[in-house]
C-alpha cells in the first residue's frame, strides 16, 4: 500500500513517510495546547499610512483637503487600532471650494473624534452608537457646516473610519476609495455620484463616451448642495493582505487602475507610493488638484 | 416700469436663468384690467451675429406658439425685442405651479387629483407631438413648468423658447435635471422623452421625492407605492411604464399613456391587482406535495436531512425519522417534553433539545437513545456542533458546551436570562443571545470576550460572516456587530420585533419580522433591498436555495421568492401558522406547520 502511494506521488510522500517512521508517544492535549500557544502573537495591531497632495499643473489654487489620523494602543485588552482618513474635493469656484472642503474635513474629524473620546480615555467603554449612524451624522453635520460657511459651493467627501478589522466608508461625490488586494487586484469601493457614471452604469453610454462626455463634471450629489443629503455608507473587512487607497478625481481621472497598483506595489514605503502616485498624475498633465492617502493594516 | 408704452409691470412673478417673468397690465384695454405675463429674456451672447440668430430663432418659435390653440397652452399675445432683451407677452395664469403645490401640501396629493392632471398633460403632449408639419417636443416637462389654475386645470408653461438665451455653463457643476430620460443626455429629444418626463413628474407629485435630489434615472429603485402605499397598483404600473430606461419599452405615444391612465382610473377601487409582482404566481392549488407526514401536535421546529432520512421534532414530544423518498416513518423517539428545536446530526447520532430540560442524543440508525444531558430549564435553543462539542442554550440561563466524547459539560456560561437563540460558532468564538437582550461572545474556554445589550430579547440566532455577526431582536432591530470587538456597525429598523434568524447570501441579508414582512438588506450598507409582505407575523427563518428564498409565515403559507428581487414565485398554503424554518435539499423543500403536518414540496 505504501509503495503504491509512493509510486503515485513519489517525491512528496517521502519526507512524510520518514517522519511517520519515527516512533513517538502521542502528544497529550496539554502538550498540543502548549505548542499552539507558544507562538507569540505580534502586538499591537496597527494602521500604517502615507499621504500626498499637489495643486496640479493647470490650477492656481488647491481646493482639495485631506486628513489622516491613526491610534495604536499596545498592552491593553481593548487594543483595536483606530483610524480616520478623509479626502474632500471642493468646487464652486469663487475660492469657496477650498472653504467647503476644509470645513467638511474638519467638521467630520471633529465630530468623530469627539464621539471616540470616551473610548480613547476609558478602554472599558465601547460605542453604543452604530458606526454607520456615526458616519451618517458626521457627514450631515459637515453638510450643514458647508452650507453655512460657503453657501453655493460644494465638496465631495470620502471618509474611511477603521475600527479593528472593519472599515466603514462614507462617501458623497466623485472622490474614490479603492481596495488593493494581493495578486494586483484593485476594486473601487465607492460609486461616483456623477451623471455620466450613472449613464454608464445604466448602459446608456460606454466608458469611452463617458470619458469625453460634455457633462462629465456634473455631480448629482455633493456636500453643501440641496436640503437632504444621502451619503453612501457601508462597512467591509479591511483588505488583508492589501491596502486601502483614497484619492480625488485629479488622480483617478489620469492614472489608470493598473498604474495605481503598479506604483503602490513597487514603492518601498506607503509615503513614497503616495508621492509617486501624485507625480504620475502631474506627469499626465495634472489637470486638477491631486490628493492621495494610502493605508495598511498590520495585525 | 412700462414696456413699449403698453405693458405696465406690476410685479415679478418669477426669476429664471435668462431673465424675469412679470405680471403686467395691458394698457390697450384702458377700461378693464387685462393682466398678462411678460417673459423677459436677456441676450447675453457677445457675438453680434450669434445675438441676431438667437433673436430670429426666438421670433420664429413665438410665431409657432402663437398658432397653437389648446386649453392647456397659454395664449401668446405679442412679442418684441428691445436692445439686448426680448419679450414674450402671454396669457396670465392665476394659479400656482405644481412644484409649489407639491411642497406646500402637508401630506401626499390625492391620487384622483394627480390622475386628472396627468390625463390633461397627456392630452396637451399628444396635441404638441401631433403638430404639423413638425412635431413639437416640449423637452422640459417638470412640476415647475406645470401651472394649476383656480379651476384645477393644468397649463403647460415655459416652452423651450427661452433655451437659446441660456449661457453655456462650464466647469464642475452640481445638480442634474432629474426629470429627463437617459437618451436626452445623448442629445435625443423625441415624444418618448416627454413621456418619461411626465412619468417623473407624476412620480414626484405622488411621492414628494424630488428626483433632482436622487441619483439620476433611479425611479425604479423607489417604486411609488413603497413611499406612498395608498397609491393604486394600476397607476403605479402606468408610471413605471412611462419611466422605462429604454424608450421602446415606454408608451408609444402620449395618447397611449392617456388611455392607460384612464383605464387605471376606472379600475381604481377594484381589488384586481396588476403588475409583474403577481403575474408569475403559480396558483396555490397547482402545487401538490410529493408526500406529507402527520404527527400528533404542532411542528414548530425545523427539519434536517441526514443519511437518507429527514429528522424533525414535534410538540407531541417525539423526534421522527422519515424516509426521504416517501415520508414513511423509520422510527420515532419519545422525549418527555415538547420539541421546538431543530435537530443536529454528527457521526451517526442525532442531537436534539426538548422542553423536558434535556439534550437527547439518539442513534440515527436505530432511534435508540445513546446518552442524554440534563439542564435546569427547558431547552428551546437548537444544538450546534463544532470542535468536538455540542453548544446549546437552555431556559436555565446558561449556554452549555458539552464534550461529545466525554458526554460531559466542558463548561457552561451563565447569562442573565433564558437562552433560546441557537449559538453560532466561528473564529474560535461562540455567539449567542438571550431573552434579556444580552448578546455574548464567548471563547472556547467559556470566557466572555465581549457583550452587547439590545433593548429587548435576542431570540434570533446569530449569523457570522466576514468578521461581522448579524442577529435580530424583539426591539425591532436587526444588528450587525464587529465579531472581535462587539462594536455596532449598523442597525436596521423593522416595523416590529423579530425572532427570525437571519441568513446571508451574496452580500444580502434575509430576515423576517412580526410586522409581517420578509426583508432583504444589503449586508454592507444596511440598505433595504426589498421587502415582501405576508399576511401575518414572520417567525420562520428564511432559507436560500439556488436563486430562491423559502420562508414561512404565521399566515399559514410557505413563500418561495426570487431572492434577488423579492418577487413571489409561488406559495403553498398549510392549515396552520408556520413558525419553523424550511429545509431545502436536492430540489425538495421540507416544511413543518402547526397543522401537525410535514410537507415535502418540489422546490
Amino acid at each position: 500500500m505504501k509503495s503504491f502511494f509512493g509510486r503515485l506521488v513519489k517525491k512528496k510522500t517521502q519526507p512524510l513517510v520518514k517522519q511517520s517512521d519515527v516512533n513517538t508517544v502521542p502528544l497529550s492535549d496539554q502538550q498540543i495546547q502548549d505548542v499552539v500557544t507558544q507562538e507569540p502573537r505580534i502586538e499591537p495591531s496597527q494602521l500604517l499610512t502615507g499621504s500626498s497632495q499637489s495643486v496640479g499643473k493647470q490650477r492656481d489654487h488647491n481646493e482639495d483637503c485631506l486628513l489622516t489620523f491613526t491610534m495604536t494602543v499596545g498592552g491593553d485588552k481593548h487594543n483595536y487600532p483606530l483610524g480616520l482618513f478623509i479626502v474632500a474635493d471642493g468646487m464652486g469656484g469663487h475660492q469657496y471650494g477650498e472653504v467647503a472642503s476644509s470645513t467638511a474635513v474638519r467638521t467630520i474629524a471633529g465630530y468623530m473624534l469627539k464621539r471616540f473620546h470616551p473610548y480613547i480615555t476609558n478602554s472599558a467603554e465601547t460605542l453604543d452608537e452604530p458606526l454607520q449612524d456615526l458616519m451618517r451624522t458626521a457627514i450631515n453635520e459637515a453638510h450643514r457646516a458647508v452650507t453655512q460657511a460657503a453657501s453655493g459651493s460644494g465638496t465631495t467627501v470620502t471618509v474611511a473610519l477603521i475600527v479593528g478589522q472593519q472599515m466603514t466608508i462614507g462617501h458623497v461625490g466623485d472622490s474614490r476609495a479603492y481596495a488593493l488586494r494581493s495578486g494586483g487586484r484593485i476594486d473601487a469601493l465607492t460609486r461616483d455620484h456623477s451623471l455620466v457614471k450613472r449613464l454608464e452604469e445604466l448602459g446608456q453610454i460606454s466608458s469611452e463616451e463617458a470619458a469625453a462626455h460634455p457633462q462629465r463634471n456634473v455631480l448629482y450629489r455633493a456636500l453643501g448642495q440641496g436640503d437632504v443629503l444621502e451619503p453612501d455608507i457601508f462597512t467591509s473587512p479591511f483588505p488583508q493582505p492589501g491596502y486601502l487607497f483614497l484619492c480625488s478625481d485629479g488622480l483617478w481621472s489620469v492614472v489608470s487602475d493598473d498604474d495605481i497598483c503598479h506604483i503602490i506595489n513597487e514603492a518601498p514605503s506607503l509615503q513614497t507610493a503616495c508621492q509617486n502616485l501624485v507625480a504620475a498624475a502631474n506627469q499626465a498633465g495634472g489637470p486638477d488638484n491631486i490628493s492621495a492617502i494610502l493605508v495598511q493594516l498590520i495585525s | 416700469m412700462t414696456l413699449v408704452n403698453r405693458y405696465v409691470v406690476q410685479d415679478v412673478i418669477g426669476v429664471g436663468g435668462m431673465g424675469s417673468v412679470y405680471r403686467a397690465r395691458d394698457l390697450h384695454f384702458p377700461n378693464v384690467v387685462k393682466l398678462v405675463a411678460v417673459k423677459e429674456m436677456i441676450n447675453r451672447a457677445p457675438d453680434p451675429l450669434v445675438r441676431k440668430t438667437i433673436i430670429q430663432n426666438f421670433e420664429r418659435e413665438a410665431n409657432i406658439l402663437a398658432t397653437l390653440n389648446h386649453a392647456s397652452i397659454p395664449r401668446i399675445y405679442d412679442y418684441f425685442s428691445e436692445q439686448n432683451r426680448s419679450y414674450l407677452v402671454l396669457e396670465f395664469i392665476n394659479g400656482k405651479d405644481l412644484e409649489a403645490i407639491i411642497s406646500e401640501t402637508a401630506g401626499f396629493l390625492s391620487e384622483e387629483l394627480v390622475l386628472s392632471w396627468a390625463i390633461e398633460l397627456c392630452d396637451v403632449l399628444s396635441f404638441l407631438h401631433d403638430h404639423k408639419p413638425d412635431p413639437i417636443i416640449f423637452r422640459d416637462m417638470k412640476p415647475s413648468n406645470v401651472m394649476v389654475n383656480l379651476s384645477q386645470h393644468v397649463i403647460l408653461v415655459d416652452f423651450g423658447i427661452a433655451k437659446p438665451f441660456m449661457a453655456g455653463q462650464k466647469g464642475t457643476m452640481i445638480g442634474t435635471e432629474g426629470y429627463s430620460p437617459p437618451e436626452q443626455y445623448r442629445g435625443e429629444a423625441t415624444p418618448l422623452a416627454d413621456i418619461y418626463a411626465l412619468g417623473a413628474t407624476i412620480h414626484h407629485a405622488l411621492t414628494k421625492r424630488d428626483p433632482r435630489l436622487e441619483p439620476p434615472f433611479s425611479f425604479a429603485e423607489r417604486p411609488m407605492r413603497k413611499i406612498n402605499p395608498s397609491i393604486s397598483a394600476e397607476l403605479e404600473a402606468v408610471v413605471n411604464t412611462a419611466l422605462q430606461y429604454n424608450p421602446a419599452d415606454r408608451f408609444p405615444s402620449a395618447d397611449a399613456m392617456k388611455e392607460a391612465l384612464i383605464s387605471a382610473g376606472r379600475k381604481t377601487g377594484i381589488l384586481a391587482r396588476l403588475g409583474g409582482a403577481t403575474a408569475a404566481i403559480q396558483g396555490t392549488s397547482t402545487i401538490k406535495p410529493l408526500w406529507t407526514f402527520k404527527c400528533e401536535d404542532e411542528l414548530r421546529g425545523a427539519p434536517i436531512f441526514y443519511n437518507g432520512a429527514i429528522y424533525i421534532g414535534s410538540y407531541d414530544h417525539n423526534l421522527y425519522s422519515l424516509n426521504v423518498a416517501d415520508g414513511k416513518l423509520n422510527w420515532k423517539y419519545a422525549t418527555d417534553g415538547g420539541i421546538v428545536t431543530r435537530p443536529a446530526a454528527f457521526e451517526g447520532d442525532i442531537y436534539l433539545g426538548s422542553e423536558d430540560q434535556r439534550l437527547h442524543v439518539v442513534s440515527a440508525r436505530t432511534g435508540k437513545v445513546v446518552w442524554t444531558y440534563f439542564t435546569d430549564g427547558r431547552v428551546r435553543s437548537s444544538p450546534r456542533i463544532a470542535e468536538g462539542h455540542v453548544f446549546f442554550g437552555s431556559d436555565d440561563q446558561h449556554l452549555h458546551a458539552v464534550n461529545i466524547m466525554g458526554q460531559r459539560a466542558s463548561w457552561s456560561f451563565e447569562t442573565t436570562a433564558p437562552v433560546r437563540s441557537t449559538p453560532f460558532v466561528a473564529n474560535d468564538m461562540v455567539f449567542v443571545g438571550c431573552e434579556s437582550g444580552d448578546f455574548y461572545s464567548v471563547d472556547f474556554r467559556g470566557e466572555m470576550k465581549w457583550h452587547f445589550k439590545a433593548k429587548m430579547a435576542v431570540t434570533s440566532s446569530p449569523w457570522v460572516a466576514d468578521g461581522v455577526v448579524y442577529f435580530g431582536s424583539l426591539d425591532s432591530s436587526l444588528y450587525a456587530l464587529d465579531v472581535r470587538a462587539g462594536f455596532v456597525i449598523w442597525r436596521f429598523r423593522m416595523g416590529k420585533g423579530s425572532i427570525v434568524s437571519p441568513c446571508l447570501t451574496d452580500g444580502m441579508l434575509f430576515t423576517g419580522s412580526a410586522d409581517g414582512h420578509i426583508y432583504a438588506v444589503d449586508a454592507h450598507s444596511a440598505k433595504e433591498l426589498w421587502r415582501f409582505k405576508t399576511d401575518h407575523q414572520v417567525s420562520s427563518s428564511p432559507v436560500i436555495y439556488k436563486d430562491s428564498l423559502y420562508c414561512g409565515s404565521a399566515d399559514g403559507n410557505l413563500y418561495c421568492l426570487e431572492y434577488k428581487t423579492g418577487r413571489l414565485r409561488w406559495k403553498f398554503t398549510t392549515k396552520g401558522p408556520i413558525t419553523g424554518a424550511p429545509l431545502v435539499y436536492d430540489d425538495i423543500v421540507y416544511i413543518g406547520s402547526s397543522d401537525h403536518i410535514l410537507y415535502a414540496l418540489l422546490a
